[in-house]
């Protein structure tokens, strides 16, 4: 299996698109002004330089200011770090438990399989929506709170495909021949699952880390996700919708952001998908 | 088994969900820490105080018996009082309720037939030209947050042309132009949101069903292509594609949740973020039963139609 990767790697390489090395251009862009943010802005997020609300571009601020004044170019660099860091550790987290449950359904089968199955189906059954402002009304808004609730409702979506990915390994006949050789259940799940459906999971991990930025975005702007005065590029949005009426730009930027962000891993996933011939089970 | 009793087992089934949710709304509200009583008094609650109203408002009953109250005053009515201004929430649930389903049901009656033909028209000629277009263009517009389509259309057509309000305000008693005037933007921003995935998933039914040897069949007999679609896939592919636009309304659901926000917008989605915002338990759970039962709703019926439609599911495996 390790002998595989790099040269599936390389073979991957090869079938770059101008679309793709774009797109990876992008995500690695916003990957070093999300770990350099502090580094690079030339403000600090919180500082407030001017009196003015959303004045032009200008006197050291390349995007202007916000509704407090603050420089919108170093509080997006500041709100792209919080934006992807949080959206990362909700995927990190939905995998580890999507796919661990998931796999361990699919080996076991029977009655474990029936209730991580129901259980799963009672939590889909809830518009994942309503399950954030639930916690959100009855615990608050948290970096914890936030990250732990959108990751438990991803994680559903994981074990739905993980699950099914699951179920097609295990009726294979080397899984029996581990079987037989007598290995544990954590070993066929670490050995024999994952290495064979790692292809589709990365492909999904992109869309979830895609759905967990549109999500925490979308919470942020309705004031439930992220809290002033940290910069998120959600809540970056709610602070200064005031100013399109202005005729300010400044909530369009870092909706822009999030857009580059999201579409470059959504294309990306699809070229990735088209590349290796792997396949996501559907989700109906 | 025939048709009858399988629509009363959904029926059943839909009803056993709905009582989970309820259950969980209940628990997730009232269970974790900072009950009702905390939030009423806020910052003067002294223990006399709280021990006060919690006894006034059955706090101190046990969990179990709460839930069913509360399950039977909903079931009666009798939504109880908003916390926040302590008047009755049934006051200002009627025209939240009008305003949110005039906003989804335009939506609605916009983007599925709209999707449905644009699915239709890719599947016309997978990975051709028109194809390629719609699927590059519903892709971007799936991974694009819902506030900045409506970003985009505020400042083109209320901020740049004037054309159309920023702020959707709702007053009852507006005549039909000025309610279509101030619909426009919302509706448009949310018809984006759903659209996008209901045409990919309409096209990808299609496809699936062209592929069956019945298609294949009807390609060797000379049919042509637009008849194979319209006349033979379609019908096969109408279960599939309401069980897309089902799955579509949980989308429509958090949609309508940020243009409500965005536009203020006086409706249920609004009223539920408001309330969360200032801790209005009642209203909270409320809203969110209103929102799930809905969504569990939508989803019975379009079980029940891909059961109706398709003969096969009759007979579970």
């Amino acid at each position: 299996m390790s002998n595989a990767e790099p040269a599936g790697l390389r073979r991957l390489a090869s079938e770059l698109t101008p679309t793709a090395i774009v797109c990876l251009t992008i995500i690695a862009l916003a990957a070093f002004i999300a770990i350099f943010a502090p580094a690079i802005a030339p403000y600090d997020e919180g500082t407030i330089l001017t009196n003015e609300s959303f004045a032009s571009p200008g006197n050291g601020m390349l995007l202007g200011s916000d509704y407090l004044g603050r420089d919108i170019a170093s509080r997006l660099g500041f709100g792209i770090r919080t934006t992807l860091s949080v959206a990362l550790a909700i995927s990190v987290i939905a995998f580890l438990i999507g796919s661990a449950f998931g796999f361990f359904a699919a080996i076991m089968g029977g009655w474990t399989d029936t209730v991580v199955s129901r259980t799963v189906d009672a939590l889909i059954s809830f518009p994942a929506i309503m399950i954030a402002l639930i916690v959100v009304s009855s615990l608050g808004s948290s970096f914890l709170v936030l990250i732990v609730t959108v990751a438990v409702i991803d994680s559903t979506r994981v074990y739905r495909v993980a699950r099914a990915l699951g179920m097609d390994i295990v009726v294979q006949d080397y899984i029996e021949a581990a079987r037989v050789r007598g290995e544990g259940t954590g070993w066929i799940i670490w050995h024999e699952l994952l290495p064979n459906a790692l292809g589709p999971l990365a492909a999904e991990f992109g869309i979830r880390f895609t759905y967990a930025i549109l999500f925490v975005s979308a919470l942020s702007f309705l004031g439930l996700g992220v809290q002033p005065p940290h910069s998120d590029l959600g809540l970056m949005v709610k602070e200064n919708m005031q100013g399109l009426l202005y005729g300010s730009f400044s909530p369009l930027y870092p909706a822009l952001a999030i857009a580059m962000v999201t579409v470059s891993t959504n294309i990306l996933v699809d070229w990735y998908l088209k590349s290796t011939d792997a396949n996501l089970p559907e989700e109906l | 088994m025939n048709l009858t009793t399988l629509i009363a087992k959904r029926l059943l089934i839909g009803l056993g969900i709905l009582f989970v949710v309820s259950l969980l709304v209940f628990v997730g509200t009232e269970i974790l820490p900072g009950d009702v009583a905390n939030a009423i008094l806020g910052q003067g609650a002294t223990p006399e105080l709280l021990a006060n109203v919690r006894e006034r408002l059955g706090l101190n009953d046990p969990a179990h018996i709460r839930y069913f109250r509360w399950l039977a005053s909903m079931l009666t009515g009798d939504f109880g009082t908003s916390l926040v201004n302590g008047r009755p929430i049934a006051e200002q649930l009627g025209e939240r309720v009008y305003n949110t389903a005039l906003l989804a049901g335009t939506t609605a009656a916009i983007a599925v037939p709209l999707a449905v033909c644009l699915g239709l028209i890719c599947a016309l000629k997978p990975n051709g030209p028109v194809d390629r277009v719609i699927s590059t263009v519903s892709l971007t517009l799936i991974s694009v947050p819902d506030f900045l389509v409506g970003i985009v259309l505020v400042s083109i057509f209320a901020v740049t042309l004037g054309w159309l309000p920023a702020i959707a305000n709702l007053r009852p008693g507006a005549d039909f132009i000025t309610i279509a005037r101030v619909l426009v933007l919302p509706v448009t921003a949310l018809v984006f949101t759903v659209l996008a995935h209901m045409v990919r998933m309409t096209r990808t039914s299609i496809l699936g069903v062209l592929a069956s040897p019945a298609t294949e069949m009807a390609i060797l007999k000379g049919i042509p292509r637009t008849r194979i679609l319209l006349v033979h896939a379609l019908p096969n592919a109408i279960a599939p594609i309401i069980n897309v636009i089902a799955l579509n309304m949980a989308y429509l659901i958090s949609g309508i949740v940020v243009i409500e926000t965005m536009f203020n917008f006086s409706g249920l989605g609004r009223l539920a973020v408001q309330a969360v915002a200032t801790r209005d338990i009642p209203v909270v759970q409320l809203t969110a039963m209103i929102f799930c039962t809905v969504y569990v709703l939508l989803n019975l019926l379009a079980d029940i139609v891909s059961i109706a439609a398709n003969p096969r599911l009759r007979y579970p495996k």
